[in-house]
């Protein structure tokens, strides 16, 4: 697949990243930055374009005319817009994503829906981080918690404790111990390894686990893992960015939030916005502060500057000053893997978060929801069933027919509104969501060309 | 001196106007074949030659005031209207000294409501309307003042108010002149009088008591036709209609206004002034029913809560109205009221005393220092309704909330040095600071100013006056910045 990324930023540089490691795709990149470029090509097979993202020359020579997909993802909104509107207009690109981050547009639906912009999907990553860390805290414990089939399926990644009911049990007991509860394991990582799953396998403390479980039912399932963790009440949030203060709103009304920044003109400007959290104007690193605000007492610590190696140590004092549990906002994954589960209880990567709803978009079949997951290391995927038994691979078929790469497995099944846990005696029929989990994303396109209908 | 010329030459304009509504009781006194007529006649002649010297004299000067003019022009208005106001009573009411006429005078166009006469039933026609008809007009000049003038010179932090100021009460200027906004607004006031007249005429008052009542309510002088003042009616309809219309009277007209052009009852709740007024209202009425209740004053629970109820919205929102011998009650009740008064009426009403926007600054403000101490980083903008109050506005309240103590000390004390008894002293001072009226001990709601003596009598009049011009306004004529050229 063509796809064209406008835009070197952090974002663009992790789609590029994602993107050009699937050997099927051919990734170009234009962004103003000419070393920056250079320093990517080193890096990734891909083509680099200098210059401005919206002149049509500029897109000219970075093939617009045969790409399949615009990911228009430069810093600024409206040159996104008009990127996407000039593809569309001089060269009929068929799918054209950006990223829009002004709510002053996203929240008129016609603009989208009515065609006024032609932009088909728009990406908003601070809103979609925002979103992530909020159903974290909502689901205390949880490592990772990503959606489904508009929420009515949930996959949640935690870290196993001795205190759970479940730990040092096989995996077959499971429907003992939560009789009505429909939930089923994908996949355990002990000591970071993948190991393989049966229904002898015994789950041990510090295992790291992934289930699904219908929406409801997360929380009597998480229980048995782990003792159940306090709902999270006061919560304090380091950097008053786009995410740090688009969390203080998203929650202050439910929580007791706290929010440090130390920038004094950018303090007040969200204080004026923000009704019952407290704003702090201060360093999030400073020992007195945070203990002067009773940070000892606090259930989450979240450091979401700019900074990643400010957010990894304040997030760290704030633990050692006694903070139930922290957070840290880190772009690079090898700074997530040093860090997660020693000092800091969850390594949040924007990336990892973000990269799932642009990879949705430019997988082959019909796959409608990508997670990464792992820090980019896995994926689960919804893709959808279509055909019949004799031209798909899929429909009409029992799990256990299905031949799937290493490491993948077919988890749960969304059929219309009902929710089906994946057995293997499961048949799947045509127009199925199937959730599949894939420890190993170098297999995602075997995956993908599974649930391709032969025409 | 160029601009202070410029100012009399708006004053005569406006006094010539003034001279107009001279002719309204003297209409009445033809009708009614009074020998009133000759009064008004004269006070009107020399209204209109005053206005028209002082507009020919200085005609040279004629031009654009400057908004520091504000300041001298306000306070010549209310003092000369005070004046001229005061020729007819003088004429028509053999007895009356200068001293006492003034002061009437000026609780008509203060909107004070505070009277020295007494045998009302007795007076002229034309003489008890003219009044009224001063305070209806005061009521005129305080909402102008309220909504275009105090803003423009920002007195008191009022310059939140100013219509480039993103606010609750985002049109607050209706029009981008003080002239149209002003007329939009009298628009208002005098469809609110013709309503309460209608509603008080069909409650059974006579059309005349009607008239001089619904002239006297929106304009929250609340001067009555009667010694007995309401309670000559004995009406629970004719009481609840006064306490309604006084409510809406120390509601901010803007609101009225847009609340009419676009038929939305949910600008009220919109307006936090209008929400913290009508909560404050009703929680003290339940509160201080309770309280007189217990002490015994009246037979029954319901009585009493007729009585509180009405004369606690008279007292607070700044009319003045009496239906019940408050100052019986317990101490508590009556010095509640008066404390309500200082807080209670909206900016841009025609109720006096600090006003609830400057109460409810004060308020968070105080809160906001308590909380910086248990939060020392904390950033606080200090916000009322959702909209950031700047810390300028913040300090000029402060200001202004001191000088209008300090004015109520001052005045308390030069009372107090004139022999008056302290409850009597200090009741008279805010009653007439507040635009209220009634006090209590020696000017209490059974008694009148008339027993004062002239010097204290002046010392009320300078409280109403300084009340009603926002204090500063007048203060800062005594600073030598303002003349310095």
């Amino acid at each position: 697949m063509k796809i064209l990324i406008l835009g070197a930023g952090q974002v663009g540089r992790t789609a590029a990243f994602h993107l050009a490691r699937e050997p099927a795709n051919e990734v170009t990149v234009v962004d103003t930055d000419e070393e920056l470029l250079r320093d990517l090509q080193d890096r990734l097979d891909i083509r680099a374009v200098a210059g401005n993202a919206s002149y049509p020359g500029v897109l000219e020579s970075a093939g617009i005319a045969d790409t399949e997909v615009l990911v228009a993802l430069t810093s600024s909104d409206e040159v996104n817009i008009v990127a996407c509107q000039i593809a569309h207009a001089l060269y009929r690109t068929p799918t054209k994503i950006a990223r829009i981050r002004s709510s002053e547009y996203t929240s008129r639906e016609q603009l989208f829906s009515e065609g006024a912009l032609a932009v088909d999907v728009w990406i908003n990553p601070e809103q979609l981080v925002t979103e992530h860390i909020a159903r974290l805290l909502s689901y205390p414990g949880a490592l990772q918690v990503v959606e489904f089939a508009d929420g009515r399926v949930t996959l949640v990644g935690l870290r196993a404790r001795p205190e759970g009911l479940l730990v040092g049990k096989e995996l077959r007991t499971l429907r003992e111990h939560l009789p009505d509860t429909d939930a089923r394991v994908a996949a355990i990582y002990r000591d970071g390894r993948l190991i393989p799953l049966g229904g002898d396998t015994v789950i041990a403390a510090e295992d790291e686990i992934f289930f699904v479980a219908a929406a409801d039912d997360l929380r009597r399932v998480m229980a048995e893992l782990r003792r159940s963790d306090d709902p999270v009440r006061r919560l304090v949030i380091a950097g008053g960015g786009n995410i740090g203060f688009r969390l203080a709103r998203t929650l202050e009304k439910s929580n007791q939030v706290k929010l440090i920044e130390r920038d004094p003109r950018r303090a007040r400007r969200i204080s004026e916005v923000l009704e019952s959290a407290i704003v702090l104007q201060g360093d999030a690193a400073d020992e007195e502060l945070l203990i002067e605000e009773n940070i000892d007492s606090a259930d989450v610590f979240a450091a979401l500057t700019n900074s990643e190696e400010a957010n990894v140590l304040s997030a760290m004092l704030a633990k050692r000053l006694g903070a139930r549990r922290v957070m840290a906002l880190v772009n690079r994954p090898s700074y997530g893997e040093l860090m997660e589960n020693r000092s800091i209880d969850i390594v949040l990567s924007p990336q990892t978060i973000t990269i799932g709803s642009l990879l949705q978009h430019v997988r082959r079949g019909d796959v409608v929801r990508v997670h990464s997951l792992r820090r980019g290391a896995a994926e689960a995927m919804e893709a959808v069933v279509h055909g019949s038994r004799e031209r798909s691979r899929v429909a009409g078929r029992r799990v256990e027919e299905i031949v799937l790469p290493d490491g993948a497995s077919i988890v749960a099944i969304v059929r219309g509104e009902q929710v089906v846990m994946a057995h293997h005696d499961t048949l799947i029929e045509g127009e199925d969501h199937v959730i599949v989990f894939l420890a190993d994303r170098r297999h995602v396109e075997a995956v993908e060309r599974l649930f391709q209908a032969e025409t | 001196m160029r601009s202070t010329l410029s100012v009399l030459n708006f004053l005569g304009t406006l006094l010539a106007l003034f001279a107009l509504v001279f002719l309204v009781p003297l209409a009445v006194a033809l009708l009614y074949e009074e020998r009133a007529v000759i009064g008004f006649a004269a006070g009107g002649a020399a209204t209109a030659a005053l206005g028209l010297l002082l507009r020919l004299g200085t005609r040279r000067y004629h031009g654009e005031l400057k908004p520091r003019d504000g300041y001298l022009l306000v306070t010549l208005i209310w003092l000369s209207f005070a004046a001229l106001g005061s020729v007819p009573l003088l004429i028509d009411l053999p007895g009356l000294g200068f001293t006492d006429a003034y002061f009437e005078a000026m609780s008509g166009v203060t909107t004070t409501g505070a009277t020295v006469l007494s045998g009302l039933d007795l007076l002229p026609r034309s003489v008890v309307l003219w009044r009224h008809v001063l305070s209806w007009v005061g009521g005129m000049g305080v909402i102008v003042l309220a909504v275009a003038v105090l803003p423009l010179l920002g007195i008191g932090g009022m310059q939140i108010h100013r219509a480039e100021t993103p606010g609750p009460i985002k049109d607050f200027k209706l029009a981008p002149r003080i002239a149209k906004t002003a007329r939009l607004l009298w628009l208002v006031y005098a469809l609110l009088t013709a309503a309460c007249f209608v509603a008080l005429w069909g409650a059974g008052m006579g059309p005349f008591d009607a008239l001089c009542h619904a002239l006297s309510t929106l304009s929250l002088g609340a001067f009555s036709t009667h010694d007995a003042n309401i309670a000559w009616f004995d009406s629970p309809l004719i009481e609840f209609i006064l306490a309604l219309f006084m409510l809406v009277a120390a509601m901010n007209f803007t609101t009225h206004f847009l609340a009419l052009r676009r038929g939305d009852l949910k600008l009220y709740a919109r307006d936090p002034e209008a929400r913290w007024l009508l909560a404050w209202i009703l929680a003290s009425v339940v509160g201080v029913s309770v309280d007189v209740w217990l002490s015994g004053s009246y037979p029954d629970f319901f009585t009493t809560l007729r009585r509180v109820g009405f004369q606690l919205v008279s007292v607070a929102t700044g009319g003045g109205f009496v239906a019940a011998n408050y100052a019986r009650w317990p101490a508590f009740a009556s010095m509640w009221m008066l404390l309500l008064s200082c807080l209670c009426a909206s900016t841009g009403s025609t109720g006096g005393g600090i006003k609830m926007f400057r109460s409810l600054v004060l308020i968070k403000q105080s809160l906001r220092e308590m909380f910086t101490l248990v939060h020392p980083q904390a950033v606080l903008p200090l916000k009322i309704a959702g909209t950031v109050v700047p810390n300028r506005v913040v300090y000029a309240v402060l200001a202004f909330i001191f000088l209008y103590f300090a004015a109520i000390m001052a005045l308390t004390f030069a009372l107090l040095l004139s022999g008056m008894d302290v409850v009597s002293a200090f009741t008279a001072v805010v009653a007439c600071i507040n635009n209220v009226g009634p006090g209590l001990g020696s000017v209490g709601p059974d008694r009148s100013y008339a027993a004062l003596t002239d010097f204290q009598t002046w010392m009320c009049t300078l409280a109403m006056f300084v009340g009603r011009v926002e204090i500063i306004t007048f203060f800062v004529l005594f600073t030598p910045t303002f003349w310095r050229k």
